[in-house]
């Protein structure tokens, strides 16, 4: 139980700690895929540094409200990426909160986020914070969907037990989680605020999202938010890995098989992060109303995937 | 609860405490010149006797159950009351919900002249007795008398300000809406009692039914109570009514009124029928589900936050019904366990809906009371005048949007898990119902999120839209008490769920005659086994709590603290106003642009050389058009048409009475 609980805060530690080098192996891919000199891959330690250094400015009108909103975002993605298997599946905590209440961490964050945005009552924030929810009320149940579909196979929303069933059963390939995982990719994409749905390398009103809400914050706050921002694009790679190449991952009580857990996730993240600054540079961002239409197809996705776990796999 | 304590006057002390609600109605028409008395010493002394109810509620849950026969009413037909798990369940929602909802109503009517509010009094306490009879009715005689005093009262309550013209037609519509369920329920009855002319709730117990007439009763059932709960199509008085009434009593009616729907319909449908069948559950099933989308996205378009709130009730009606559809559909399918998962569900809904919807009533309510506006579009900013109101008003926004750690999670999780236990049904076609059903629920589930955010976003949050909010006050401290409770309530149900869960055990045993196993502890909720799924909202919440406290104390620490205050940034345009945020219809304009199918869109753009341009823009319900307006018609034709009989002449009247005399005596005496 001990062992247990050191490696939950150390898993958890790992996430934060690890999750800006993510955003920053992202942005070198990029950089390199459109031809231009990437910046280190350290870059968004040293932004977030710059950050905390700075004093924090807020609008005169600012509530309470605005200034807890970063603490409660980062929280929330902190335990979002303690009970999301990365390196070990022996987590005290994991009990706490299964696959369904992750995505209601997921949709707590973001409620915040949103208010947040509201709060200073500029034409930016709650115009982000409408679009966000628009993108947010089709990605939350697609997300449901897919966890739904891995826990029909798997009898449980336990996401240890998930990955323990998916990891250790022979190979069989499940043409539901195939669904499940273009379902999955999208609402990523969507969730994270990426190409095509958002494009977090711009401040054009016409097609900001994410940028949009947090505009009037700076400093620390910015930072927080900044660094629950990259928690949250790990703990959804995570999440990637941990349902569709669970492989690797270390299984309950055996300690011997962190190093090679450890190495196995930080290849799987490289791949992961290659594989989504690709797709970011071949895709062009739609507009905003094809949004819907992008998420409703990932919902539909996720849909079908359980209808054919019913047809196919029961 | 194992041990049952035997007392068998538990229903006597749940009378007493309808009598002294009685006493109080009528003892505060006494009371017409003397407001302080009436806010001060009635209202509290209602709030007690609800709060005396509830008591009452949990020893019922911890008993077996108790029955007396009252010697009142016509000769022969004494009333018929019993206590058993089920009525005390809805006992503790009714006392618990209107505990905080009655408190609050004692610092709200403050201002109310004395006459007006000492008939409002009376028709309130009414309103709750009659409540309380209803859910404790045990023949059909006695539970319609209840159903009447209900409706009728509340009709007076929601007629409040009938200066008015569209709350004068917001009643009568809800009292012809009332009416015509309760014709319906008046037919069940009739259907129930099987030919003995014995309308007591035990002879239909024991009655022998045949599928056709059970599923005649169970239709009629679902009609009559439907109409009552705000199922659609019955749906549309809602969005009038619940707007228009006080707002306490608003919280009332959304809250409470709406599960004596719920009530009647459980007890129909597994106590008084001793036969159920699958499709019923199917079709429960599929009108939840409808009900649930339907409701959500015309809550996604309103613009008057109380009608908002309304939309919202139907929503959340939509997933209780559900979760009575499903199960329906594992209780006849004889998946006993999950039948008492999904009971759980739908038990723990309609318990955390009264608390956040009466504390969301009652936060709309307060912001009325300090602004005198209900339009979202004039609102904003109000987190600086309230902020108590507003942060209380969060914790139902947050609940009702189903997030962690708070109730309304807690009820949709069981539910979503019940979705995920499904594989193995007897029919394959409901099989792959499920999976559709389970993608609305979590739909309709986000989208509430969406409502939650417009509604806190735009009402406090912000800047100011108009003048109106600058003289807002904050609550009085009566109304904060009644908030505050509420608003734990909410707290304290999504933080034990392992706690309630073994309260409402004896209900669910009593319905569905197996009980939710909860393979976790006091912690932790685990249905089924702990390996399947578990969820613990204390830990949740301290680690949530611990974490943000040392990242604050850490930023702090490491860190600085300091602080400059500075205008927003205006994209280099200062003229920046208030209006240029988003409006109430602005933020709903997605939700209406991908379902604008479902709506009638009515615009009044003005004219681009206008000196005074003036916009309208409004969603209308197309159910309304479709179904009401063509029966409104024909109503109309018909008696126009009845109408042409009527000359005012005394000779006409005549040859009627004579040519019917001549009828009947050729007819008839035969």
């Amino acid at each position: 139980m001990s062992t247990g609980i050191l490696l939950q805060i150390l898993q958890t530690l790992v996430a934060i700690l690890l999750a800006p080098l993510l955003i920053g192996w992202v942005n070198q891919c990029r950089a390199w895929l459109q031809g231009r000199s990437a910046p280190p891959l350290t870059q968004p330690y040293r932004t977030l540094k710059k950050l905390f250094h700075k004093d924090a400015v807020i609008a005169h009108n600012a509530s309470p409200l605005f200034r807890f909103a970063p603490y409660m975002i980062f929280a929330c993605m902190a335990l979002a990426a303690g009970i999301v298997p990365t390196i070990a599946n022996d987590l005290p905590f994991s009990p706490a909160a299964d696959a369904i209440a992750l995505v209601g961490v997921f949709a707590l964050a973001r409620v915040f986020l949103a208010l947040a945005a509201m709060d200073i009552g500029t034409s930016f924030g709650s115009l982000g914070a409408r679009r966000e929810m628009l993108v947010s009320f089709l990605a939350e149940p697609a997300l449901l969907m897919v966890f739904f579909t891995a826990s029909l196979i798997s009898q449980s929303t336990e996401l240890p037990v998930i990955v323990q069933t998916l990891a250790h059963k022979e190979f069989v390939i499940y043409p539901s989680m195939a669904f499940a995982a273009v379902a999955f990719w999208m609402i990523s994409v969507a969730e994270n605020a990426r190409i095509p749905v958002d494009n977090p390398t711009t401040h054009l009103e016409l097609t900001m999202i994410h940028e949009a809400m947090i505009l009037e914050y700076s400093a620390r706050h910015l930072a927080l938010i900044e660094w629950a921002v990259a928690l949250k694009l790990f703990t959804y790679s995570a999440l990637g890995i941990a349902l569709f190449l669970p492989w690797g991952i270390a299984p309950q009580g055996e300690l011997n098989a962190l190093p090679l857990a450890v190495l196995a996730l930080l290849v799987k993240m490289a791949l992961g992060g290659a594989a989504l600054s690709l797709l970011e540079a071949i895709s062009a961002k739609v507009r905003l109303f094809r949004a819907p239409e992008f998420l409703g197809t990932a919902f539909l996705l996720g849909v079908l995937g359980m209808l054919i776990h019913f047809l196919l796999e029961v | 609860m194992t041990e049952t304590m035997t007392s068998p006057d538990l229903v006597q002390w749940a009378w007493a405490g309808v009598l002294y609600w009685l006493i109080l109605a009528f003892g505060a028409l006494l009371l017409q010149k003397r407001r302080g008395l009436l806010t001060r010493l009635v209202f509290p002394l209602g709030a007690l006797g609800a709060l005396f109810i509830a008591g009452v509620g949990v020893a019922g849950l911890m008993s077996s159950a108790s029955a007396i026969i009252l010697p009142i009413g016509l000769p022969d037909l004494p009333f018929h009351l019993r206590l058993d798990a089920l009525s005390a369940f809805f006992l503790v929602l009714l006392g618990g919900a209107a505990f905080g909802v009655t408190l609050y109503a004692s610092g709200y009517f403050r201002d109310m002249p004395a006459g007006p509010l000492a008939v409002l009094a009376l028709w309130y306490h009414l309103f709750l007795a009659g409540m309380v009879t209803v859910i404790l009715a045990d023949d059909a005689y006695a539970f319609m008398v209840a159903w009447e005093v209900m409706a009728l009262s509340s009709y007076f309550l929601v007629t409040t300000d009938h200066d008015k013209p569209e709350i004068r037609r917001a009643g009568f519509l809800y009292l012809l809406i009332a009416h015509v369920g309760a014709v319906s329920l008046l037919l069940t009855f009739g259907v129930l009692q099987g030919g003995h002319g014995d309308y007591t709730f035990n002879t239909m117990r024991h009655a022998e039914m045949t599928p056709y007439w059970a599923s005649v009763a169970y239709l009629l059932a679902l009609f009559g109570f439907g109409a009552k709960a705000g199922l659609v199509p019955m749906h549309v008085w809602l969005p009038e009514a619940h707007p228009a009434a006080p707002s306490p009593v608003s919280a009332l009616m959304s809250g409470v009124m709406l599960k004596t729907a719920i009530y009647g319909l459980l007890r129909v449908t597994f106590d008084l029928l001793n036969l159920q069948i699958g499709w019923w559950g199917t079709l429960a099933l599929a009108l939840g589900l409808l009900t649930a989308l339907y409701g959500v996205i015309f809550a996604a378009v309103q613009s008057d936050m109380k009608r908002l709130l309304a939309w919202s009730s139907i929503e959340n009606i939509g997933v209780i019904l559900a979760a009575f559809g499903l199960t329906l559909i594992f209780y006849t399918d004889g998946k006993g366990a999950l039948a008492a998962l999904t009971m759980t569900a739908l038990l723990y809904h309609a318990v955390n809906h009264a608390f956040f919807k009466g504390l969301l009533f009652t936060g709309a309510g307060s912001v009325l009371h300090a602004t005198g506006e209900r339009n979202m579009d004039k609102l904003g900013g109000l987190m600086r005048y309230m902020p108590w109101t507003a942060w209380l008003t969060l914790i139902g926004a947050l609940a009702i949007a189903g997030l962690p750690p708070l109730n309304g999670f807690i009820s949709e999780w069981l539910l979503l898990q019940a979705f995920l236990l499904t594989p193995g049904l007897n029919q394959p076609y409901l099989n792959m119902v499920i999976p559709v059903a389970a993608a609305s629920v979590a739909l309709a589930a986000a989208l509430a999120a969406y409502v939650m955010v417009k509604f806190f976003g735009v009402v406090f949050l912000g800047n100011s839209r108009s003048k109106v909010v600058e003289h807002a006050h904050e609550a009085s401290w009566r109304e904060r008490l009644g908030m505050l409770w509420l608003a734990a309530g909410c707290v304290l149900l999504g933080l034990f769920p392992a706690q309630v869960i073994s309260w409402i055990e004896p209900v669910v045993r009593q319905l569905t005659g197996q009980i939710l196993v909860n393979d976790g502890n006091w912690l932790m909720l685990a249905p089924v086994n702990a390996e399947r799924a578990s969820y613990a909202p204390l830990v949740f919440f301290a680690v949530v709590l611990v974490t943000l406290l040392l990242v604050f104390i850490w930023v702090r620490r490491v860190y600085h603290g300091r602080i400059r205050r500075a205008d927003p940034w205006d994209c280099g345009y200062p003229e920046q106003d208030a209006r240029m945020q988003d409006s109430a219809e602005g933020f709903g304009q997605p939700i209406r642009q991908i379902f604008v199918s479902f709506m009638r869109v009515e615009r009044d753009t003005p004219d681009p050389f206008s000196r005074n341009p003036q916009y309208h823009g409004a969603s209308l319900d197309k159910l309304w058009f479709i179904i009401y307006e063509p029966i409104a018609k024909l109503a109309g034709w018909l008696s126009s048409q009845a109408g042409r009989l009527q000359h005012g002449r005394i000779q006409w009247y005549l040859i009627y009475s004579f040519a019917t005399l001549i009828f009947l005596l050729v007819f008839v005496t035969r």
